[in-house]
C-alpha cells in the first residue's frame, strides 16, 4: 500500500490507484471493450427512452415470468465472461510449451480458471435453472404467480450484485487464484492477502442468499399453490425435479453460506478454522464445501431431466414412459446426492473403509439416473419423434451425457480415481455431464419454452447450427483431455515441458473455437427470430404440448390463468384438447396481483456495496451499508401498499386479444 | 372432462379453493402453551439442580442425563411451542422435519467418521507443533 494519510486510509479502506490493473494489456483491453459495449447499450437505452419502461416493467417487477426471462439474459452474458475465460485458458494451453511461456503469467491463468469455474457454476448453469424455473413452473401448475413474489425479485438481484461483484474483481483489484471452491490453504490471508478472495467469498454469499430464497419459494409454491385437482403424482415432470431441486437448495447452501463465512473469519478475525497451523484443519473445509458441492451437481441436472420429459413426450407425441418411477428415481437422486460427497477427495486418506462406502453409494446414484435414461429411450420407442431443435438437443444429450455418466463410474471406482484425481480426465468428466446435461438442456428449454415467452419460435436453421457447432465441438474440445488424463496430465497447469503432448491441446483448442462458432450461431438464432417474429409467429400451442403452460396465451397475459383450470389428469393439456375445451370468453372477474416494487434492487444494491466495503476493508462504508441493509427491509415489511387489481375488462381485452393465434400478437410481453 | 373453476379467485397466485391455513387445530390454546412451559421449566430445573445441588453421580452420568433431558426439551418445544404433529399443513410439516433430521444425522454422522479417519491416517504431527497456540 502506498504511503498516504491516516484519512485516506480511513476513507478507502486498502483501495488505491494501484488496485486498478493497469500493468495488464490484457484486462485493460477487456475494459475498453466492456466500457465501450456498456456505453452503447446506456446510451441506445437513453436514445429510445426505454428506462422508464426497463424501470416499471421489468427491473421492479414481480412477474414470475418477467424474472425468469431476466436470469436467462443475466445468464447468458455470465456465459460469454465464463466462455471468454475459458478460450483464454485452451489457447494458452495450446502454446505453453518448452520456451513458449504462452501469454498468460501464472498469477493471472490461476484467476481465469478461478473465474470460470465459479462464473459458470453459479451466474451461469444456476441462473438458468432458476430462470426455467421461474418461467415455466407456476404456468405448469395453474397459478398465477410463485408463492412470495417479492422474494423472487429479491432473490434475482442479489444473483446479479454477487455477479456484479465478480466483474468489478476484473477491473478492481484481482480475483481469487485458489480454484473454483477456494481451497485453504491456499485462500487463507497468508497464501492470498490480496482482495480476490475477499470478492469470491462476498459474491458467492450475495448470490448463495439469493439461491436459497429462491428454493424456499418454489418449495411453497409448488407445494401450495397447484391447480386443485393436481395432485403429487399429477404434477408435470419438470414440475417435480424442480421441487426436488428447490429443496435440495434448501437444506445445502446453508453449508456452503457456514462453510464460506468461517473462511471469511480466518481471514477478517484471525481465526483458525482452516489454517495449516494453530489447530486448523483444511480438510474439514473440503469436507464441508463438498457436503454442499455434491447435492449442488445435482441441484443443477435435475430441472433439466424434468426438462428433457417434457421434450422427450411432447415430440414423441405421448405420454412420458414410466412417469412413477421417473418420479421415484428423481426423489432417490435427492436423498443418495447427499451420501457421495466424499469421492470429491478419496485421496485425502481417509482409509479403505470410508472410501469403499463412498464409491458404493457413487456407483448406485448411477442407477436412478439410468433408469431416467431408459425411460426417455422407451417414451421416444414408437413413437412420431419430431426432430426439431429441443428433440436434438435432447437427443444430443442422451448420447453425451451417458458416456459423461459412465466415465463418472469409472472416477467412483476408489483406487482408479487415486490415479485420475485432479487430472485432466476429470476435467473431461464433469465438462461432458455439466455441457452434456446442463448445458444443453438448457438451450432444449430455450427452444422449448421461447415461443411461449415471446409468441414467436427461435430460428430451426441457426438453432440445428448451433447444436451441431456445439455437439462437435464439445467432443473434439474435450475428447483430447480425456487421452491428456490417462496419460498422467494434472489439471490447471499453464505450461508444459513434454512437447508430445501438444497437438492434444491444439486440437482441444479447436475444438473450444467450435463451441465459440456454437455460441455464436444462438446469439445470430435470437436476432434472426426477433427480426423475421412475424414470420416465426405461433399460437398458445406450437409443439403439440401436454402440460398446463400451453393452455396459456403466447406471451400469457401478467395473471397467467383468466380461470384457473382444473386437473383431472396427468397430461392435463392434452386431456383437456382430447375433452374438447372451449377457452371461456365471458365471466371474468377482477384478478387480485402483487404490485412491482423496488425494495429487491434497493437491497440487493446495498448488499452490493457492503461486499465491495468489506472486500477494501473500508470498515465505514460496510458499517453504513450493513445498517442501511436492515434499516431498508424494516421500512420495507411496513410497505402496506402491496396489491393491485387487473380488473375484469382488462381481463376481458387481454383474452380477446390476439396472443392466442399467430401472426396478430399484441404488445403485453 | 376439464372445467376452468368458474370460481373468480380474488386471491392473485393463491389457486386453492379453500383458504389454506385458516384452521390450524393446534393454534395455541393458552392450555397448551401452559402445559408446554411447565414441562420446559421441569425440564430445566432438573439439570440445574444435577449441576448445581447436592448431587453424588459420576461425572459421566450426569453429562449424559443433562444431554437426555435436553433431546426431550427439544420435542416439547416443537410439539407445544411450534405446534408440530402429523396432521399440520397435512403432513408436510413432518415430513420436512423428518428429512431434516435424516440430513443433519448424515452430515454430523458421516463428517465426524470421515474427519475421524482422516485424523488417525494423518502423519503424527510433532507436539510442539500439535500444541502451537496463536502468538506464541
Amino acid at each position: 500500500m502506498p504511503d498516504r494519510s491516516a484519512f485516506w486510509n480511513f476513507l478507502l479502506g486498502r483501495l488505491s490507484l494501484s488496485s486498478l490493473p493497469l500493468h495488464n494489456s490484457i484486462v485493460v483491453g477487456t475494459f475498453i471493450v466492456v466500457a465501450i459495449g456498456g456505453a452503447a447499450v446506456l446510451g441506445l437505452v437513453t436514445w429510445h427512452r426505454k428506462w422508464g419502461y426497463l424501470w416499471r416493467e421489468w427491473f421492479t417487477s414481480v412477474d414470475h415470468k418477467k424474472l425468469g426471462i431476466m436470469y436467462m439474459i443475466f445468464a447468458t452474458v455470465m456465459l460469454f465472461r465464463g466462455f471468454a475465460d475459458a478460450i483464454m485458458m485452451r489457447s494458452q494451453q495450446a502454446i505453453a510449451f518448452g520456451s513458449n511461456m504462452g501469454y498468460l503469467p501464472p498469477h493471472h491463468y490461476d484467476q481465469i480458471f478461478t473465474a470460470h469455474g465459479a462464473i459458470m457454476i453459479f451466474f451461469v448453469a444456476m441462473a438458468y435453472i432458476v430462470g426455467l424455473m421461474n418461467f415455466a413452473v407456476p404456468l405448469q401448475i395453474g397459478a398465477r404467480d410463485v408463492a412470495f413474489p417479492f422474494l423472487n425479485n429479491f432473490s434475482f438481484w442479489l444473483t446479479v450484485s454477487g455477479g456484479m461483484l465478480f466483474m468489478a474483481s476484473l477491473f478492481i483489484g484481482d480475483f481469487s487464484h485458489a480454484g473454483w471452491l477456494g481451497y485453504p490453504p491456499v485462500s487463507e490471508l497468508q497464501q492470498s492477502p490480496g482482495p480476490g478472495v475477499d470478492y469470491y467469498i462476498w459474491g458467492l454469499q450475495l448470490s448463495g442468499l439469493g439461491t436459497l430464497l429462491t428454493g424456499i419459494n418454489f418449495v411453497v409454491t409448488i407445494i401450495k399453490l397447484r391447480a386443485p385437482g393436481m395432485t403429487l403424482m399429477k404434477m408435470p415432470m419438470f414440475t417435480w425435479t424442480s421441487l426436488a431441486t428447490s429443496g435440495l437448495i434448501v437444506v445445502t447452501f446453508p453449508i456452503l453460506t457456514a462453510t464460506l463465512f468461517l473462511l471469511s473469519l480466518d481471514r477478517y478475525i484471525g481465526t483458525h478454522f482452516f489454517t495449516n497451523g494453530f489447530g486448523g484443519n483444511v480438510m474439514m473445509y473440503i469436507n464441508l464445501i463438498w457436503i454442499w458441492g455434491h447435492p449442488e451437481v445435482y441441484i443443477l441436472i435435475l430441472p433439466l431431466f424434468g426438462v428433457y420429459s417434457e421434450i422427450v413426450s411432447t415430440f414423441s407425441g405421448k405420454r412420458l414412459f414410466g412417469y412413477s418411477s421417473m418420479v421415484y428415481a428423481t426423489v432417490s437422486i435427492m436423498i443418495l446426492s447427499y451420501l457421495v460427497w466424499l469421492h470429491h477427495f478419496f485421496t485425502m486418506g481417509s482409509g479403505a473403509d470410508v472410501n469403499s462406502f463412498f464409491a458404493l453409494t457413487t456407483m448406485m446414484i448411477s442407477i436412478p439416473t439410468g433408469v431416467k435414461i431408459f425411460n426417455w429411450l422407451f417414451t421416444m420407442y414408437r413413437g412420431r419423434v419430431n426432430f426439431d431443435v429441443p428433440m436434438l438437443w435432447t437427443m444430443g444429450f442422451l448420447l453425451t451425457f451417458t458416456i459423461g455418466g459412465m466415465t463418472g463410474v469409472m472416477l467412483s471406482v476408489a483406487p482408479a480415481d487415486f490415479l485420475l484425481h485432479n487430472s485432466l480426465f476429470l476435467v473431461a468428466h464433469f465438462h461432458n455431464v455439466i455441457i452434456g446435461g446442463v448445458v444443453f438442456g438448457v438451450f432444449a428449454g430455450i427452444n422449448y419454452w421461447f415461443p411461449k415467452a415471446f409468441g414467436f419460435r427461435l430460428d430451426p436453421f441457426w438453432g440445428k447450427l448451433s447444436f451441431w457447432f456445439w455437439q462437435i465441438g464439445f467432443w473434439v474440445a474435450f475428447g483430447p483431455l480425456y487421452v491428456l488424463g490417462l496419460m498422467g496430465v494434472t489439471r490447471r497447469l499453464s505450461h508444459f515441458t513434454d512437447p508430445s503432448l501438444q497437438i492434444w491441446f491444439i486440437i482441444a483448442a479447436f475444438g473450444a473455437f467450435l463451441i465459440l462458432l456454437g455460441i455464436a450461431a444462438f446469439v445470430i438464432q435470437i436476432v434472426v427470430s426477433i427480426r423475421r417474429r412475424e414470420a416465426l409467429a405461433v399460437g398458445n400451442d406450437p409443439w403439440g404440448g401436454r402440460t398446463l403452460e400451453w393452455a396459456a396465451s403466447s406471451p400469457p397475459p401478467p395473471y397467467n390463468f383468466a380461470f384457473i383450470p382444473r386437473v383431472h389428469e396427468r397430461d392435463t393439456w392434452t386431456d383437456m384438447k382430447e375433452s374438447g375445451y372451449q377457452r371461456p370468453l365471458q365471466g371474468f372477474n377482477d384478478i387480485h396481483m402483487p404490485k412491482s416494487t423496488a425494495a429487491g434492487m434497493v437491497l440487493s444494491g446495498l448488499g452490493f456495496v457492503f461486499g465491495f466495503a468489506m472486500v477494501w476493508y473500508i470498515w465505514w462504508l460496510a458499517a453504513l451499508s450493513f445498517v442501511a441493509l436492515i434499516v431498508a427491509a424494516i421500512v420495507h415489511t411496513f410497505n402496506y401498499d402491496r396489491d393491485g387489481h387487473i380488473s375484469a375488462d382488462e381481463v376481458s381485452e387481454f383474452e380477446h386479444s390476439g396472443n392466442w393465434e399467430p401472426k396478430a400478437r399484441g404488445a403485453i410481453a | 372432462m376439464s372445467h376452468p373453476s368458474q370460481a373468480g379467485h380474488a386471491h392473485g397466485a393463491g389457486a386453492h379453493d379453500s383458504h389454506d391455513g385458516s384452521e390450524h387445530a393446534h393454534d395455541g390454546s393458552l392450555r397448551g402453551y401452559l402445559t408446554g412451559f411447565a414441562l420446559a421449566v421441569i425440564l430445566t430445573v432438573i439439570p440445574f439442580w444435577l449441576v448445581m445441588g447436592p448431587v453424588s453421580l459420576s461425572h459421566q452420568t450426569i453429562i449424559l442425563i443433562v444431554l437426555g433431558l435436553a433431546a426431550v426439551q427439544i420435542v416439547v418445544h416443537m410439539v407445544f411451542f411450534l405446534h408440530l404433529d402429523t396432521r399440520s399443513e397435512n403432513g408436510w410439516n413432518m415430513l420436512a422435519l423428518i428429512f431434516t433430521l435424516v440430513l443433519v444425522a448424515i452430515v454430523l454422522g458421516a463428517s465426524i467418521w470421515v474427519m475421524y479417519n482422516e485424523n488417525a491416517n494423518m502423519m503424527p504431527m510433532s507436539p510442539q507443533y500439535q500444541h502451537q497456540k496463536p502468538g506464541s
